[in-house]
């Protein structure tokens, strides 16, 4: 069996300028040293958080966690393409692109208990993150919806004049889906500003990613749509920086939209509800094991001097620390008022719903537990 | 003021919030020189071009999909889906993310978008060109649900709705495009949208009813004014959010309700109705609570004008109802 789960592609074909070994085999990006040090200091900060999440699941704090473990170079490289103006439109795995791009961690974390220091008031599950000050939209968890979204967000841009390129992340199993097809469609017919970046982890949840198209590759069928792709190791950081931002470029200078394929690996399940050992083996998983991104760029700059040996290890103690403190904040947090049940559905709260919203207090004010705040609505 | 029909009011609507505000646009599928199959869009293309007024592939959910994406980046897209009948492959980014967006985003992203569809029997378009679909979308918090019935909230309606905060359904009742005319200022103007509208007074049997089957009720109305029954006519217009007051305010007036509507009964719009009347008024009743409705069934082709509620159905419920 091939260690890519996906199709029969020869990995010498993917574009790659760290090989396995953490050696430069291509031309490196125009990456100052500290942004080469961020790159990597926010891959383990992806890392150490899932590993948080994940405790803090087995624990019975959180409810769902999707980790995005061994994926970090796909997510943090490319994103890191990305100008501040520009949209990032994510699917499940993207949350630590936001954290690199702004999202402040302790918003992550409420976001994760949905509590009341969540954006989203609590309203989504677990792993749904937004963050309107970086430009990444909420979420939803139908998959592909979000494609067709960037693509007329970036349409809106370009007529509006604005000089954004939106990023569109979805995984090899929404390449499936109606808004790929739509919206590949769509931004190439109104040559719209976007890069879709398809993050090929090889599974949708338990179907592996050879049994979602007969197509070559993942890559081959931005051809039907008059695209560019390009077929990148998703492992090599730099790789997925290059790639999207060449992809990006050529956005912003109006030449259209293209696809941007980071072909990676889902080291864990597809989440915490998930035990991926009914449906993979583990010599699938284990050639992969030897090509964690992240030591992949930590064998490379400590090569180049940049990185001192054992250094990655007080990294990690750091945002472990940092990780830490800022959930024992987030535990001490309130829940939602109970007013956001029936706010936000329209811009006004209307009739029928402040109806409904004071039937149901009046009910929990006799069993005396309504608090301050969550008074009735004027009717 | 001009005597217009519902479409070209439809028309002068898109026209005058395009005028207003350069972030309106319309688009869909034969939307652009052609000017839409039933010509809602005419001549917009020319005068405000291709930017604003635009063809796009043949694509429901890409149409709805991308629409949602324009109005979370600054635009207000107006979408056209040329049938009622077509929305379905457009019904996830519709229910799951249009309606949701405010709500699952604590209000950070917004969806100020409106679909225009043109909806209902009449015109022999079989199964596919004549269903009345209101009734899946009023069961979608977080989505306006609106239908016009004359030229004049045509218009006011339309313009509403462009300007909403919210994504609204707009449906146009396609039986009344050409056949009904009317009053319609030059200049814009809103009508509000979660009031309803009177159409005639009568102080015997309340007929609630919206979109083609006002002019139906009418004709009954007219049929049992000779039989002595007065009948008080109320056009719903703003299904969600429904003027709730409103109705049962007209429900007490005369203690005897009919509703109306070509869609299928069950599950139908009429039931939410019924169910309001009987939960808050119910003592004011006189009479059960009856409905007209088309047949539960797919919509037919060649027997639409027996399937479709006509002034002989519905004068049979007014005076069942008047004589209970």
């Amino acid at each position: 069996m091939s260690p890519t789960p996906t199709m029969s592609k020869s990995e010498l074909e993917l574009f790659q300028i760290l090989n396995h070994e953490g050696e430069l085999v291509d031309s490196l990006p125009k990456l100052s040293k500290k942004e080469l040090k961020h790159l990597l200091v926010s891959m383990l900060r992806v890392r150490c958080t899932d590993g948080r999440m994940l405790n803090l699941q087995r624990a019975g704090r959180v409810g769902f966690v999707g980790t995005s473990t061994g994926q970090e170079a796909a997510m943090i490289g490319s994103a890191a393409a990305l100008k501040k103006q520009d949209w990032l439109w994510s699917g499940l795995r993207e949350g630590g692109a936001a954290v690199m791009r702004g999202l402040p961690l302790s918003e992550y974390v409420a976001q994760m208990y949905c509590n009341a220091n969540d954006t989203a008031k609590g309203r989504q599950m677990c792993n749904h993150f937004q963050h309107k000050g970086s430009n990444y939209p909420s979420w939803s968890s139908v998959i592909g919806t979000q494609i067709p979204h960037g693509v007329g967000a970036a349409f809106a841009a370009k007529q509006r004049g604005m000089d954004e390129v939106h990023a569109i992340y979805f995984g090899d199993g929404a390449s499936s889906s109606n808004g790929f097809h739509s919206g590949m469609n769509f931004a190439a017919v109104w040559k719209a500003p976007c890069v879709f970046v398809l993050v090929n982890n090889g599974w949708a949840i338990s179907v592996p990613a050879r049994d979602q198209t007969r197509a070559a590759t993942f890559g081959a069928k931005a051809k039907a749509y008059g695209m560019p792709a390009v077929e990148v190791d998703g492992n090599d950081a730099l790789a997925c920086y290059e790639a999207t931002r060449l992809a990006c470029e050529r956005a912003r200078k109006g030449e259209g939209p293209g696809l941007v394929v980071l072909n990676t690996y889902r080291m864990a399940g597809h989440s915490s509800s998930d035990d991926p050992t009914k449906y993979r083996t583990e010599e699938e998983v284990q050639p992969w094991l030897d090509r964690d991104p992240i030591a992949r760029l930590e064998t490379f700059l400590i090569g180049k001097g940049q990185l001192k040996k054992g250094e990655v290890k007080t990294i990690i103690d750091e945002l472990n620390t940092e990780i830490d403190a800022v959930i024992h904040e987030q535990e001490a947090a309130d829940p939602m008022s109970w007013r956001t049940l029936v706010e936000d559905v329209y811009s006004e709260v209307p009739a029928h719903l402040r109806h409904q919203y004071n039937e149901f207090l009046r009910i929990e004010e006799s069993y005396g537990e309504a608090r301050p705040g969550d008074g009735a609505f004027p009717l | 003021m001009a005597n217009i029909t519902l479409l070209k009011a439809v028309n002068e609507g898109l026209r005058g919030a395009m005028q207003n505000d350069p972030s309106v646009l319309c688009f869909g599928e034969d939307v652009g020189p052609k000017g839409g199959v039933f010509l809602a869009t005419e001549n917009l293309t020319s005068e405000f071009g291709e930017g604003r007024c635009f063809d796009t592939p043949l694509s429901e959910d890409g149409i709805i999909g991308t629409a949602i994406g324009m109005a979370m980046n600054g635009l207000r897209p107006v979408a056209e889906i040329q049938f009622q009948d077509f929305i379905f492959p457009a019904f996830d980014q519709i229910v799951s993310e249009a309606a949701k967006m405010r709500y699952r985003s604590g209000g950070q992203y917004t969806v100020p978008m409106v679909i225009r569809t043109p909806y209902g029997g009449g015109i022999r378009g079989g199964l596919y060109h004549s269903q009345s679909g209101e009734a899946y979308f009023c069961h979608t918090p977080g989505l306006k649900v609106v239908i016009p019935s004359t030229p004049y909230d045509a218009k006011g309606l339309l313009i509403a709705a462009i300007q909403d905060p919210d994504p609204v359904l707009f449906m146009e009742p396609k039986a009344l495009y050409r056949s009904v005319k009317g009053e319609v200022p030059d200049e814009n103007y809103t009508v509000d949208l979660s009031t309803l509208r009177s159409v005639k007074e009568g102080d015997d049997v309340t007929v609630f009813c919206y979109g083609a089957m006002v002019p139906v009720v009418e004709k009954a109305a007219a049929l049992a004014q000779e039989k002595g029954i007065s009948t008080n006519i109320v056009d719903l217009r703003t299904l969600l959010p429904l003027d709730e007051e409103g109705v049962l305010e007209h429900a007490k007036r005369t203690g005897r309700v009919v509703i109306v509507h070509e869609a299928p009964r069950f599950c139908g719009y009429g039931s939410e109705v019924s169910a309001l009347i009987a939960e808050n008024v119910i003592e004011y009743m006189e009479a059960p609570i009856k409905r007209v409705t088309g047949f539960d069934t797919p919509f037919p082709n060649t027997l639409e004008h027996h399937y479709l509620p006509d002034e002989r159905r519905v004068l049979d419920a007014i005076e069942q109802t008047a004589a209970y």
